[in-house]
């Protein structure tokens, strides 16, 4: 097999949104794309996947594979892809890819190239861009070493929308993987969430969000009468609840909550891809940050570069008027 | 506890960040540069195992000769003491960086590596657990919280969208740190005057360590959206804001 192999990723035996989006970015790229499924039992999440255009889906099954362990997923993805010798091999840029994939490339000595936005023709081959600096530049990269390399697709880069789907079903085979269960080290407890959440992020219509631009929770007030005069809920960047001057559960980003408002004001927030990723899908985005080469200025409405604590107490005089 | 935890010099984030001319990296002789946030989180976690279990903390850099102030800010922060793997990996890829590290601290037997989640520059996410695999030791990452008892860890990862999970597993191992794991602490005066006594082992990279990725192009990213800019004063500035969020956008 000199095509790409897609993994795909389920939980519970549920599919995940960026197991989708990773086929997309597989289908771009064209040529013969097969999907990979690992777990216990995923013959119906295999079926699922036999929607989509590719030439064939393939489940993985051991019993070990029951829980996630990256132990477990190493062996069984390297064994496989030893075999199939796939020229190109794609993974969603999940939590769970990003605890494996690493390991998996260092197991096979091959390339790995993580969170790509886009692919683009670069001589014979293909470059990968993701972002670097904090999302502030693009970086075009090009792998080298023997194939298969690996990639991991950035959530949101590419669009299910644009799955091509076979009106033929794909042929689903099923493998028993190779994995020597006492091999496994780690060993998993059931997932949990920590006290229900007060704040639903999600549901709110307007969101004044702040990120390190505040300086220290002395500025906070500011920020809480601006959102009171807006009828918005205050959220934040990581940074500000790692800090611990707002509850974890205000957090938008990638390990945090997503939302899509019809508002959001980010103030002092660059914009890292974790950032982004929780809340571009807002109707209306504001940013206002001193740098004015901050990368939330990219999907920003409306921008104003300026310091927030000039710019945020006129916000809330002007709201008053 | 033998603990090594792994740290990278970066630049800051206030750097202004300008492209070389061969646009395969940026002009770094004239940035300044910091300890890694999330390295630093890692660094502050392998601080407080020894504080409760005894032991050393080994700091690991590998990095161009500037590493050393980072290095020595680990060593005034309370680590006991420091490997430096000199050569030019600031630009190297994930896999080179690991290889240097894991032929540093192979002989040493620690019980536990740390290392940040990732990097503020390459932003790899990768080094920690390809190191594991180059040590032939277990892995977890995105930890929240670490509970070390005898010869096992029981560790607190962060999933996604506010799930977490607890993962049990033997020592020797490594894990990644999620920043906002801890408080950090900062350096004091006299952890700086005893940070000038502490050993930095210097060791060169080993050979051949052939990077696996390379930068072809870099530049800053397309805007997705047309963005407004609005100018003026703070006053001006937020009049127009708000008229055009009421009679444009139409969102208040």
């Amino acid at each position: 097999m000199a095509g790409i192999l897609v993994i795909a990723e389920q939980t519970g035996g549920t599919l995940n949104r960026a197991s989708w989006e990773a086929i997309v970015a597989a289908q771009s790229i064209g040529g013969d794309v097969k999907v990979a499924i690992a777990g216990r039992e995923v013959g119906a999440a295999a079926a699922e996947l036999a929607a989509a255009e590719v030439a064939e889906v393939i489940a993985l099954q051991h019993a070990a594979l029951d829980l996630y362990t990256p132990d477990g997923y190493v062996q069984a993805l390297a064994a496989f892809i030893r075999d199939a010798e796939p020229g190109l091999v794609v993974l969603p840029h999940t939590y769970q890819t990003r605890d494996f994939a690493p390991k998996l490339a260092a197991r096979l000595e091959r390339a790995l190239i993580t969170d790509c936005t886009a692919i683009k023709a670069h001589g014979d081959g293909r470059a990968f861009t993701r972002p670097v600096f904090q999302g502030k530049l693009n970086a075009d990269v090009v792998a080298d070493g023997p194939t298969p390399h690996l990639v991991t697709i950035q959530i949101g880069a590419f669009r299910v929308d644009a799955l091509k789907k076979s009106g033929r079903r794909a042929a689903v085979r099923t493998v028993d993987a190779a994995v020597d269960a006492s091999a496994i080290r780690q060993k998993p407890e059931a997932p949990f969430k920590e006290a229900r959440q007060a704040v639903d992020l999600s549901q709110a219509e307007r969101i004044v969000s702040v990120g390190r631009g505040i300086k220290g929770p002395e500025g906070l007030p500011l920020v809480q009468a601006l959102a009171d005069a807006l009828g918005a809920e205050v959220a934040a960047s990581r940074p500000i609840c790692d800090a611990g001057w707002l509850p974890m559960e205000r957090q938008v980003g990638s390990s945090g909550q997503t939302v899509a408002p019809k508002l959001y004001l980010a103030l002092g927030i660059s914009g890292a891809i974790q950032h982004l990723v929780g809340m571009k899908g807002s109707k209306t985005i504001v940013a206002i940050n001193k740098d004015p080469d901050a990368p939330i200025f990219e999907v920003a409405d409306y921008g104003i570069v300026a310091d927030l604590f000039d710019v945020v107490p006129a916000l809330t005089t002007a709201l008053k008027e | 506890m033998k603990i090594a935890v792994c740290i990278k010099q970066v630049i800051t984030r206030e750097s202004q960040i300008r492209v070389n001319e061969q646009k395969t990296w940026i002009r770094d002789q004239d940035a300044t540069f910091e300890l890694n946030e999330p390295d630093a989180y890692a660094l502050e976690e392998g601080l407080r195992l020894k504080e409760k279990h005894g032991g050393e903390v080994v700091v690991c850099s590998a990095g161009p000769a500037r590493a050393t102030q980072v290095i020595r800010e680990a060593l005034a922060r309370g680590a006991d003491r420091a490997i430096h793997v000199e050569g030019e990996l600031g630009s190297g890829d994930a896999f080179s960086m690991a290889g240097a590290l894991a032929s540093a601290i192979k002989d040493e037997a620690f019980d536990l590596v740390l290392t940040g989640l990732q990097s503020d520059d390459h932003g790899f996410g990768q080094v920690g657990v390809v190191l594991a695999e180059n040590l032939g030791i277990p892995h977890a990452t995105i930890i929240m919280e670490v509970n070390a008892d005898g010869g096992s860890l029981r560790v607190k990862r962060e999933l996604e969208g506010g799930w977490f999970q607890f993962v049990t597993m033997p020592l020797p191992a490594l894990l990644t740190i999620q920043s906002g794991i801890n408080q950090l602490r900062y350096a004091t005066l006299k952890g700086i005057m005893a940070a000038k006594k502490k050993e930095i082992r210097t060791v060169p990279a080993p050979a051949g360590l052939a990077a696996r990725q390379r930068i072809v192009d870099l530049y800053p990213p397309q805007k997705v959206k047309k963005t407004e800019m609005i100018g003026g004063s703070a006053a001006d500035a937020a009049r127009q804001l708000v008229r055009a969020l009421r009679d444009d956008a139409r969102v208040i």
